[in-house]
């Protein structure tokens, strides 16, 4: 895979659905468990201890990428990944946003229909 | 965090009452805070104007889904699409859906957005699918690993 820019900095308005179909897979969700505690980890470090193949893990994490949660960082010639969290939690804020536009919009019905 | 946003809220008024309030477009209007141009028609696109306060200059847009009358009304639509420079037709659209319950003193009416993880069939290699059930679940687990990173 060619060393692309990996680095680009986070858009302000990342389509949401892919970061949730991205989060839909349990080894993904694995590798993200790993990932979160804030540490870097190589494609080798990730692949040991697990069934899957080195390229399995790199085609995950290429997906993970791709949306952002998980950046890849440049320690000399080894390639590392990290996560990110910052989609994960806008996401969050997102739904709680709807979340409350629905609440104020039904307590706005519930005064119409019942006056 | 879910992919799904579910509430529920009791009405002290008949089935009917709120089945109207629901679905006649003026109505509709009022507590929505949108000026909707015509009736709505299952299938059809519905279209209006904003009237909330500091949005008024927003286009408002649903596909009307299904009508079956003091049950269930729904439509999808771009959920609070705010940006008016933005096009969201590109955007998957979410369904919402507004079920309707008689109970002891009124009505029970239970609103469900659903779709917040589609994304077009297009763009849609086998890594992407989603595997069976446990989304909740595993949706609860990123939020775990994201609250305790912080």
């Amino acid at each position: 895979m060619s060393p692309k820019s990996h680095s680009r900095p986070v858009a302000k308005r990342q389509p949401r659905a892919p970061i949730f179909a991205a989060l839909g897979d349990e080894t993904r969700l694995l590798l993200l468990a790993k990932l979160s505690g804030g540490q870097p980890y190589s494609i080798s470090q990730l692949t040991a201890g697990s069934k899957l193949t080195r390229q399995a893990i790199t085609k995950h994490l290429r997906v993970l990428e791709r949306v952002r949660i998980v950046r890849c960082v440049r320690a000399g010639r080894e390639r590392r990944f990290e996560f990110d969290p910052q989609p994960i939690e806008e996401m969050k804020r997102y739904l709680d946003s709807v979340s409350q536009q629905w609440d104020q919009a039904l307590s706005r019905l519930k005064s119409f229909v019942e006056d | 965090m879910n992919n799904c946003i579910e509430k529920k809220i009791e009405l002290k008024a008949p089935l009917s009452r709120v089945w109207r309030a629901l679905t006649d477009y003026r109505e509709f209007g009022q507590w929505f805070r949108v000026k909707v141009d015509g009736p709505f028609v299952p299938g059809e696109i519905s279209r209006g104007q904003v009237t909330y306060p500091g949005y008024e200059h927003l286009q408002w847009e649903v596909v009307v889904q299904k009508m079956e009358p003091e049950r269930l009304f729904s439509f999808t639509w771009h959920p609070y699409a705010v940006d008016p420079e933005k096009d969201y037709s590109k955007e998957t659209p979410t369904l919402v859906e507004f079920g309707l319950e008689k109970i002891a003193n009124g009505t029970l009416l239970v609103v469900t957005e659903s779709g917040f993880d589609k994304i077009p069939s297009d763009r849609r290699p086998e890594a992407f699918r989603m595997n069976d059930g446990g989304w909740t679940e595993q949706m609860k687990n990123i939020e775990n690993y994201v609250t305790q990173k912080s």
